[in-house]
């Protein structure tokens, strides 16, 4: 990265900067494929901090074992049982952390731009782990690594999302990041489930999920966001699963060699059936442990070099 | 003209090696690691340091088996990620690391580099071999050493030593990275 201080979103990375944090995750992870060892000293003597207002298994282990493979002081905080519950606000916490000395700071929040104001307030860097409805670059990085582990380039890959577009920062972070790369990318989903806005996005959009299946190189399936459903998107589960859902039928519709993503956590039966998410064409492990190379990238990029340096 | 003294002296270039001179040293390399490995040369993993460390290691490889019929193993290890000076100079591209697939374990392996300096590309080196395994002995292979050493680090094999300052640059030009081979010094 021509390096930047902060990955806040997708949409700040231009098509050099996505492939440099790319290439570094492919020769850090074949750098320590087979190792007994599998820790770099990089970020020795940093601090980065993971600032989690919202719940997350996988972001925030994966944050937490990229900086520590690449030996940097670990410290996680999440907002249940901290001075958060007695009414901190995000700056004091962020500069509480600051002052304790942290180079980075990884922040998931609810708020849609709170990694911005963040961004604003401290020294060191940020790191978008998901903020709100927005962006979650991260995912979309690992999310195109693997494409591209897999199908072998992402320059007029024919990639379809499906399902709760407008409550995922996933699907937004990956229509940025692959349009930048060069994909095809098709939004399929209820129209309830599509943003306002959605027009001026680069983005074919589509309602019938069978008639776009047989000419993707790539499914990525969203989670339906129950958490985030605060009225009735569409009228059932059975009738989202029906219409919207990856089951073993369809999957067979895929040309042969497509491949089948979820960002996780998966609501198994609903937006992806059993089957097929423990399928040959599944790469939702793979997903998971590209998610370390990449952040390890990422981090390596941004903290790298000499503090403070844009 | 009166302007001209003001301006900085232009960089003068002299050539060091040629692409015949390069040849011959990267020969009399491989005759030496032949004779001084003996028996153990089937043990032997030549492992360059990036960039041109790489194609070096190669090219022994090549003329040892050439003269001695012996297919030694070749890898890499990119140091980046070890460097101690990454804080001051920032981050930079990665670039290749592949070992052998026996590894290095127990074997002999010479690190291959372009230019030894001050040394601390070979500390990078040796701790990024320490976590790769344990080999039996560790050498130093270079095409040249131009002193000036920050660390306690010698070569067991040098192409050419090159007294030069502190202030000059010594530059290697490789065909598999640059189209061509040759070593020239720039003060």
């Amino acid at each position: 990265m021509v390096v930047k201080r902060h990955l806040l979103e997708a949409a700040d990375l231009d098509r050099d900067d996505a492939t440099l944090v790319l290439d570094t995750a492919a020769q850090i992870e074949s750098a320590l494929a087979g190792r007994e060892v599998k820790k770099l000293p990089t970020l020795r003597g940093r601090t980065v901090v993971n600032l989690f207002y919202e719940d997350s298994t996988r972001t925030r282990i994966s944050f937490e074992l990229a900086a520590k493979r690449l030996s940097a002081d670990v410290i996680n905080f999440s907002a249940k049982g901290s001075s958060v519950s007695k009414g901190e606000s995000l700056k004091d916490t962020a500069l509480t952390l600051e002052a304790m000395g942290s180079d980075a700071i990884v922040v998931r929040h609810g708020a849609s731009g709170a990694p911005h104001r963040l961004a604003q307030w401290v020294q060191g860097s940020v790191v978008n782990a998901g903020d709100g409805t927005h962006e979650h670059p991260t995912q979309a990085l690992l999310d195109a690594y693997t494409i591209r582990q897999r199908l072998g380039r992402l320059d007029g890959v024919r990639v379809v999302i499906v399902g709760d577009v407008l409550h995922s920062r996933v699907a937004r972070s990956n229509v940025w990041l692959l349009a930048t790369l060069g994909a095809e990318v098709t939004l399929v989903a209820p129209p309830t489930l599509l943003p306002v806005g959605v027009g001026s996005w680069p983005v074919t959009v589509g309602y019938d999920l069978d008639a776009v299946l047989p000419k993707a190189d790539v499914v990525m399936m969203l989670r339906v966001q129950a958490e985030r459903m605060n009225a009735s998107f569409f009228p059932s589960a059975r009738e989202y699963s029906r219409r919207y859902g990856l089951d073993a039928r369809r999957m067979g519709t895929l040309p042969d060699e497509a491949i089948v993503m979820h960002p996780g956590p998966m609501n198994r039966g609903m937006e992806i059936a059993a089957e097929v998410a423990d399928s040959a064409r599944s790469t939702i492990v793979d997903q998971v442990g590209n998610g370390v190379s990449v952040r390890m990238a990422v981090l390596y990029l941004l903290l790298g070099g000499a503090p403070g340096s844009e | 003209m009166t302007e001209s003294s003001a301006l900085p002296a232009e960089p003068t270039t002299a050539p060091l090696l040629s692409a015949d001179d390069v040849g011959r040293v990267v020969d009399r390399i491989a005759h030496q690691l032949i004779e001084k490995a003996g028996p153990d040369l089937g043990s032997l993993v030549l492992v360059g340091i990036p960039t041109r460390g790489a194609p070096l290691a190669r090219r022994l490889a090549g003329r040892i088996e050439t003269f001695s019929g012996v297919r030694v193993d070749v890898g890499t290890v990119d140091i980046t990620l070890y460097r101690d000076d990454l804080r001051l100079r920032g981050v930079r591209a990665l670039e290749d690391t592949r070992l052998p697939e026996a590894g290095i374990d127990g074997r002999l392996v010479v690190l291959v580099d372009d230019v030894l300096f001050s040394g601390r590309s070979v500390r990078a080196a040796l701790d990024a071999l320490r976590d790769l395994g344990r080999p039996r002995a560790v050498q130093l292979a270079v095409l040249v050493d131009r002193g000036h050493r920050e660390l306690p680090i010698r070569a067991d094999y040098v192409g050419k030593n090159v007294p030069t300052s502190r202030s000059q640059s010594v530059k290697v030009r490789l065909a598999e990275v640059d189209g061509a081979d040759s070593v020239t010094v720039t003060s």
